[in-house]
């Protein structure tokens, strides 16, 4: 496919990256010169230098023949000029990142007005994937499918857990619960699990079920299930408003602790039911004041990330909150993510991510039918939902009997809106949908997983 | 610094050299040469060698602008290296460093060569000579980049080290890609020629290996008298192409593209235009008693200019005797060469643009002494470091220019000789003027002097950096 990418910050590089990986030729769009140098060194894309709402820009580009322009500048406005314009002249899908609290209220309007296929609001994003985690503060990741009808939990089996040092099948006779183990980390090594897998203290687990079936697993194995009661957020941006919006919605207590004066008075004025503090956050005494020690959740989305990994790493030390950590920039990944600092949220990650699922469905009409993907434990494995349009040679076979490549799991068949957990007697049928885990990279269509 | 791609990728080269080789091996059996066995053993050497360095593949296949330039030239030099063998142990050109200088003359398209007798040259060593200008011209790497699947890597910095111009850009997002586009407008437009010429009554060899030393903007002739024997309707062909292929190729991209009007937005196409028919229009005059009719006047003249601004060195007639206007426009016009993005030498007429508009704004700021200019290329502002890279290429250019004019005077050559000598190579044209004119030769230069044109001519080819970046110490640690 041919994609044209307006503006190449953090979002606009790590999308342009992993779609040229996945075979795309991509245009990127950016007014810095030195950034359009930057990029054209590292990875093969076509950069033009100027204003992506220009018409003639957009022509270099090649808008005319393209099949997507994704517009990820600074400014929302910008973004939906270069989509208005594309639209207009390229006769394309047209996706915006649109992030002004003020436009998301009329989002829907904006989208139908200027035809463009997807908006995506980063912060709201992020803000979601958050609630979704306070949810259900077990899980440090959690991905739905089958419209969330399952979901792939991510956790980490704690030493002196009730699974250590059983095998897979032995928890499953044990517990006789409706989930399955797809992927499991066990220091820099990640393996789809086997029957006779021991699971050891500190592996991390991906399990996949429906959201019912894992909670009574989660009950089972000894581990809180139910959402938390309270929430502390430091930090007082667009995404703690958001956030505290959907927090107050599912009835949870939000306390935000910003540091400037004027920012409270808006939110408090936005959010009358929050209690919103005056105060720095890495001021220890504020955070004991308002009481760290019993706080359920911690969230800390304070602009610098440094700030938010110490107040987290604080956090732990003397709490046992649920804690999630806002990361913005996206270098030292693995320094971080060995601090065990629980739930990572990177915005521009999740951004990416959005729009990169709506890239691959597109393709969908074009041959793949690849429905959601998601990538778990860094980027080696990845969980992909098949819609099954037609009749295949995986189609009407139980599944013992297809030769599966290696590294691949049927996790879940969505027949008729009915989840089934396979076993070696399922057969796939046409309509139902499948999940798929593997740690080979680029599936794109069902056919794919036989040899 | 990731020394075992720049290995990797040398024995990719070395194992594309192989097979390059085995097309004069098969013009050699259709001849009945035994000049065929000096290139299947060298072709032979080649494979193995290249084999053994691509066996193991690189841990890291990730590399950076400065293994990108070692690369290249690294490679231009284990080609030339190479590609001198054949000459040597068929016997042809039995001394090593004038096979080597015949060969690097070859592959960086100068032309430039120490044979008295050409003809003396077995049709496989010919074709082999002409047929390294056709490789060279477009380059090695746009040709790897296609067959070679490289990912992970920058192949933009081997494209940058090797294409010509202040700048290079791509046509269509994908590298391969672009490099493919490049290559199927070369191959085409050669095969065009090839075609015309022998409808023009020209041999079937001396249309295929005259056309690979237009297209390369080469010059290596299979005649001693060059190009002066063939047919006038032949020789105008030549010009055609010459000039042709010395025009920016994205002009031809966008002519057969959609966007037909970019191409003529391309200033520096029209400049070299403007300058290849002033340049005619003014020779054609000052040499009009030299000719019986003013029409061949015509036809000398703009064979003559063509061959030289696109640095291709064919000749017609002996410009050595033309009058001294004739000469010294010829002279001038071998330093601004042809178009970046073209097969041709020289500086590029893109460089003396900006170089122009620098002047021009020079002379702006002097009069307003605040007014702030931004330089406009095809309509598009052009980068500061652009126009500083420029500067600093006319500056290195003249370094070199005049460090190899000192060592080469140790032969005690006239001034005009060693002059045009030097300007011959550096820019990748071929003959100069007296001794290295049309009709002369390199021959007569010590081995020293040919070393250093050996250097002159890779330099020339790879615009300088790349082969100066080999002699710098930093570049080979290890971080």
């Amino acid at each position: 496919m041919k994609v044209i990418i307006v503006g190449c910050g953090k979002v606009g590089a790590t999308i342009a990256e992993q779609l040229v990986e996945e075979g795309h030729d991509i245009a990127v769009i950016d007014m810095n010169n030195e950034v359009i140098q930057d990029i054209t060194n590292s990875i093969d894309v076509l950069g033009v230098v100027g204003n992506g709402a220009s018409y003639s820009i957009q022509k270099e580009a090649g808008i005319e023949e393209a099949d997507l322009l994704i517009a990820v500048t600074g400014s929302d406005e910008q973004n939906l000029l270069c989509c208005l314009f594309a639209k207009k002249v390229g006769n394309c899908s047209t996706i915006a990142r649109v992030r002004n609290p003020l436009y998301s209220h009329e989002i829907g309007y904006i989208k139908d007005e200027l035809g463009l296929s997807m908006v995506i609001n980063p912060e709201f994003a992020a803000a979601t994937e958050i609630a979704r985690l306070l949810r259900f503060p077990s899980a440090d990741k959690i991905d739905t499918f089958a419209k969330g009808r399952v979901e792939i939990l991510k956790f980490v089996v704690h030493e002196g857990s009730v699974l250590e040092g059983y095998s897979l099948m032995e928890i499953g006779r044990k517990l006789n619960s409706g989930i399955l183990f797809c992927a499991v980390e066990r220091k820099d090594e990640v393996v789809i699990p086997r029957g006779d897998f021991v699971i050891q203290g500190n592996d991390v687990v991906s399990i996949v079920a429906s959201p019912k079936d894992a909670k009574t697993f989660f009950e089972k194995i000894g581990v809180e299930t139910h959402q938390v009661k309270d929430a502390l957020i430091v930090g007082g941006g667009t995404i703690a408003y958001y956030l505290a919006e959907q927090l107050l919605s599912m009835g949870i207590h939000v306390k935000i602790i910003e540091k400037d004066t004027e920012r409270c008075e808006v939110l408090s004025e936005l959010l009358p039911e929050a209690v919103i503090i005056h105060g720095d956050a890495t001021n220890h005494d504020i955070l004991m004041e308002e009481g760290i020690e019993n706080a359920e959740a911690f969230v800390s989305l304070t602009g610098l990330d440094e700030g938010n990994v110490f107040l987290s790493l604080y956090a732990q030390s003397c709490s046992k909150a649920k804690i999630v950590t806002k990361i913005n920039r996206i270098s030292f990944e693995d320094v971080v993510a060995k601090f065990q600092l629980g739930s990572l949220i990177y915005p521009k990650h999740i951004t990416a991510e959005y729009i990169i699922r709506y890239v691959r469905a597109m393709q969908n009409s074009v041959g793949s039918n690849v429905e959601t993907m998601y990538r778990l434990i860094g980027n080696k494995v990845e969980a992909l939902e098949f819609r099954i349009r037609e009749e295949s040679v995986v189609v009407g076979k139980p599944i013992m009997e297809l030769k599966l490549k290696k590294n691949i799991l049927v996790a879940c068949i969505n027949h008729k809106g009915k989840i089934i957990r396979p076993n070696g007697q399922t057969k796939i049928h046409v309509g139902d949908t499948v999940i798929i885990v593997t740690t080979q990279q680029g599936l794109r269509d069902i056919n794919d997983i036989v040899e | 610094m990731n020394y075992s791609i720049i290995r990797y990728i040398i024995g990719w080269v070395l194992v594309l050299e192989a097979i390059f080789m085995l097309m004069p091996c098969l013009v050699a059996l259709i001849y009945q040469e035994k000049s065929g066995v000096a290139f299947i053993t060298t072709a032979a050497i080649c494979a193995v060698i290249g084999l053994l360095m691509i066996g193991k593949k690189p841990k890291n296949k990730n590399y950076y602008a400065r293994e990108g330039f070692v690369i290249v030239s690294l490679s231009w030099i284990v080609m030339g290296l190479f590609g001198a063998l054949p000459f040597v142990l068929s016997g042809e050109i039995p001394s090593y460093v004038d096979a080597l200088f015949e060969i690097v003359s070859g592959f960086t398209t100068t032309g430039a060569s120490i044979l008295n007798d050409v003809e003396a040259l077995s049709h496989a060593c010919l074709f082999w000579r002409s047929f390294s200008h056709w490789i060279g011209g477009m380059g090695v790497f746009v040709f790897l980049l296609i067959v070679l699947p490289l990912t992970g890597g920058s192949n933009m910095h081997l494209m940058r080290a090797e294409s010509p111009g202040p700048s290079v850009g791509k046509l269509v997002p994908k590298v391969r890609e672009t490099a493919k586009i490049l290559y199927l407008i070369y191959i085409v437009m050669t095969i065009i020629e090839m075609i015309i010429l022998l409808v023009g009554g020209m041999p079937v060899f001396d249309a295929i290996t005259l056309s690979f030393g237009t297209a390369g903007t080469g010059g290596f002739g299979i005649k001693n008298s060059s190009i002066a024997d063939y047919s006038v309707f032949c020789q105008a062909v030549i010009t055609v192409f010459m000039i042709l292929f010395g025009v920016n190729f994205n002009f031809y991209y966008y002519l057969l593209g959609k966007n037909k009007g970019n191409a003529f937005k391309m200033e520096e196409v029209r400049w070299y235009f403007i300058i290849i028919l002033a340049s005619i229009g003014l020779i054609t005059f000052n040499i009009r008693g030299q000719f019986e009719s003013l029409p061949m006047a015509f036809h000398h003249a703009a064979f003559q200019v063509g061959s030289v601004i696109t640095t291709t060195g064919y000749a017609t007639s002996d410009f050595n005797l033309w009058p001294q206007m004739s000469k010294t426009i010829l002279v001038l016009i071998m330093f601004i060469g042809a178009c970046a993005g073209s097969t041709g030498g020289g500086i590029k007429v893109s460089r003396i643009l900006i170089m122009f508009k620098t002047i021009g704004q020079e002379i702006k700021t002097l009069i307003h002494p605040r007014s702030v200019h931004t330089m406009k290329l095809d309509d598009k502002a052009v980068d500061k470091s652009v126009v500083r890279g420029v500067g600093a290429f006319l500056m290195t250019y003249a370094v070199i220019f005049c460090a190899s004019l000192l060592l080469i005077t140790l032969d005690g050559k006239d001034l005009v000789t060693n002059f045009t000598a030097v300007t011959a190579t550096i820019n990748n044209i071929g003959p100069g003027l007296m001794d290295v004119g049309p009709t002369g030769n390199f021959a007569g230069f010590s081995v020293l002097s040919k070393c250093v044109f050996i250097f002159n001519m890779l330099a020339g080819r790879l615009e300088l950096y790349p082969v100066l970046l080999l002699f710098t110490p930093a570049v080979w640690r290890k971080n």
